[in-house]
């Protein structure tokens, strides 16, 4: 049992990691039909960026707050430079271009940081909490509490605001959203600087537990690709549930079977996803009226 | 109000439109009629800033809009009710009118969305579900009634009867001229030219992207070459 809440809680943890990265990837495909590959590397960016701007100096908010206004702007340029002067290329074209942005930020993160792993200390304390036989990390109910306020962050922008709903109806139907006078290339900027937001701070909350290195977006995009995918992409909600699955699945997974296969558990569950209910769980059946 | 000078516009290297040009004068309805085909969505198009043209000027109130982008022209004053019922499919009827007042956030936007709901008022018995789970007639009005939501000098219809039974084309129409006899002014494209230019002040005829006829929507009406072309009369 208590082996169980153990796996439990770090599936969590880990699993609403992956949740706000598939959020991230949601609002970028529902506003411009874009999957960005790059979207773990903003979590890299905040990360990254905090530990070094902690390392000059800074107070540890400080720095995760310039970090993140770091990635915003590094996801606002990723549409300016490279998503918008290629609209209307096919989808396949437009994921490789993200793929690139993605190197390339990779590239420039190993010279303006370093290759080394880094740290950030936990936030408040590194003393575990027993709770039921196991014990959590108090930077666990940082992770998970973060991610639950920008849930509600993101559900109170899109259905309360009327930005938010100018982002939903973009994706709805572009052509209208034009015709309504909704600035389309604001809204998909906007997209991008919030998803890229949103990324960083995971990063920011993460980097206490897991470790980060210029690199380390690869494994998030993957991930949080795979959680989408499951949730069914597209859909916020679908994201959420696809993420802490794919969390869950990944620490019982390396509790129970092997800790070697860690890392597989999410493309299994893509495979088996795709080869049973390819729209993911929350896709459904697409229905239009014409 | 709205004047069109020698408009020419193409999807890729196909012209579709061909030096096309068209005045709406303040307070009047003109059809735009002509087969499928014709160019008469792709006009639309041009003078809401969705579709690029490729020449000619279009000039709104005297100035001149051709190079501006579309949601500059809805803050100028010109709405569009597109074709095809396009509106916003995963959000509320009450929603998508909002959105049309998108450039019009002001005190009057209470009293048009009580105007919209009192124009069709099963919009208002349906606020509150996604406008895709409405019947296309109520879609047509939605669309109609998010236009209106602009609050626009100037009002673009495209098709708005399109596969609508009768008896809705007739109450869509009937809407149609009252908003002109409140003061709007209505650019109106439809293929039902003989239910169209029986409302309009004035009609033109565009055939394969040129402008071929004009004038009096009486006199067109009357007109034999039209009534065998156009109105299968």
């Amino acid at each position: 049992m208590a082996e169980f809440l153990q796996l439990l809680f770090s599936g969590l943890t880990v699993g609403a990691v992956y949740a706000l990265v598939a959020l991230g990837f949601t609002l970028i495909y529902n506003a411009s039909d874009v999957i960005n590959f790059a979207q773990g590397d903003f979590v890299m960016i905040g990360g990254m960026g905090t530990v070094f701007l902690a390392a000059a100096g800074l107070s540890l908010p400080l720095a995760a707050f310039i970090a993140i206004l770091a990635a915003v702007a590094a996801g606002l340029l990723l549409h300016r430079l490279a998503i918008e002067p290629a609209r209307g290329a096919s989808p396949v074209a437009l994921i490789m271009i993200t793929i690139g942005a993605s190197i390339f930020i990779k590239g420039v993160a190993q010279i303006v940081f370093d290759k080394q792993f880094h740290s950030l200390p936990a936030f408040t304390g590194s003393d575990p909490i027993a709770l039921g036989g196991a014990t959590i990390l108090p930077q666990s109910l940082w992770v998970v509490g973060g991610a639950i306020v920008l849930f509600i962050a993101l559900y109170l922008f899109l259905e309360r605001t009327l930005l938010g709903k100018a982002v939903l109806a973009t994706a709805a139907n572009r052509l209208a959203a034009r015709l309504v006078g909704i600035n389309v290339k604001v809204i998909l900027a906007l997209a991008f600087g919030v998803s890229a937001a949103i990324g960083a701070i995971a990063g920011v909350l993460v980097t206490p537990i897991t470790l980060t290195r210029y690199d380390i977006g690869t494994l998030f995009a993957l991930k949080g690709f795979a959680a989408a995918m499951v949730g069914g992409m597209g859909h916020p909600l679908g994201a959420v549930v696809g993420g802490i699955l794919i969390g869950l699945m990944e620490a019982f997974g390396a509790g129970y079977i092997s800790s070697t296969y860690k890392d597989g558990v999410a493309f299994l569950a893509i495979l088996l996803v795709l080869f049973f209910m390819p729209r993911g769980l929350f896709g459904g059946g697409s229905v239009e009226r014409v | 109000m709205l004047t069109v000078e020698g408009l020419s516009s193409a999807y890729g290297r196909i012209a579709v439109l061909h030096e096309v040009s068209l005045t709406v004068a303040q307070g009047e309805i003109v059809a735009l009629v002509g087969s499928n085909g014709a160019g008469k969505t792709t006009l639309l198009r041009t003078i809401s800033g969705v579709q690029p043209l490729t020449g000619g000027r279009i000039l709104f109130d005297g100035a001149r809009i051709e190079h501006m982008p579309a949601h500059a022209r809805v803050g100028l004053g010109i709405a569009q009710s597109p074709e095809g019922r396009q509106v916003f499919g995963p959000l509320s009827v009450e929603d998508n009118l909002r959105l049309g007042a998108f450039r019009r956030q002001d005190a009057g936007l209470a009293e048009r969305l009580a105007q919209a709901y009192a124009m069709f008022p099963i919009l208002r018995e349906k606020r509150a579900i996604p406008a895709m789970s409405l019947s296309g007639g109520q879609q047509q009005m939605l669309a109609i009634a998010r236009a209106l939501m602009a609050a626009p000098k100037l009002l673009l219809l495209d098709e708005p009867s399109l596969g609508l039974a009768p008896l809705l084309v007739d109450q869509i129409l009937n809407a149609v001229v009252s908003l002109r006899d409140r003061g709007m002014t209505i650019l109106l494209v439809e293929q039902n030219a003989s239910a169209a230019l029986a409302i309009a002040d004035r009609g033109y005829v565009l055939e394969t992207g040129r402008m071929v006829h004009q004038g009096a929507a009486q006199s067109l009406l009357a007109d034999p070459r039209m009534r065998a072309a156009y109105l299968g009369l």
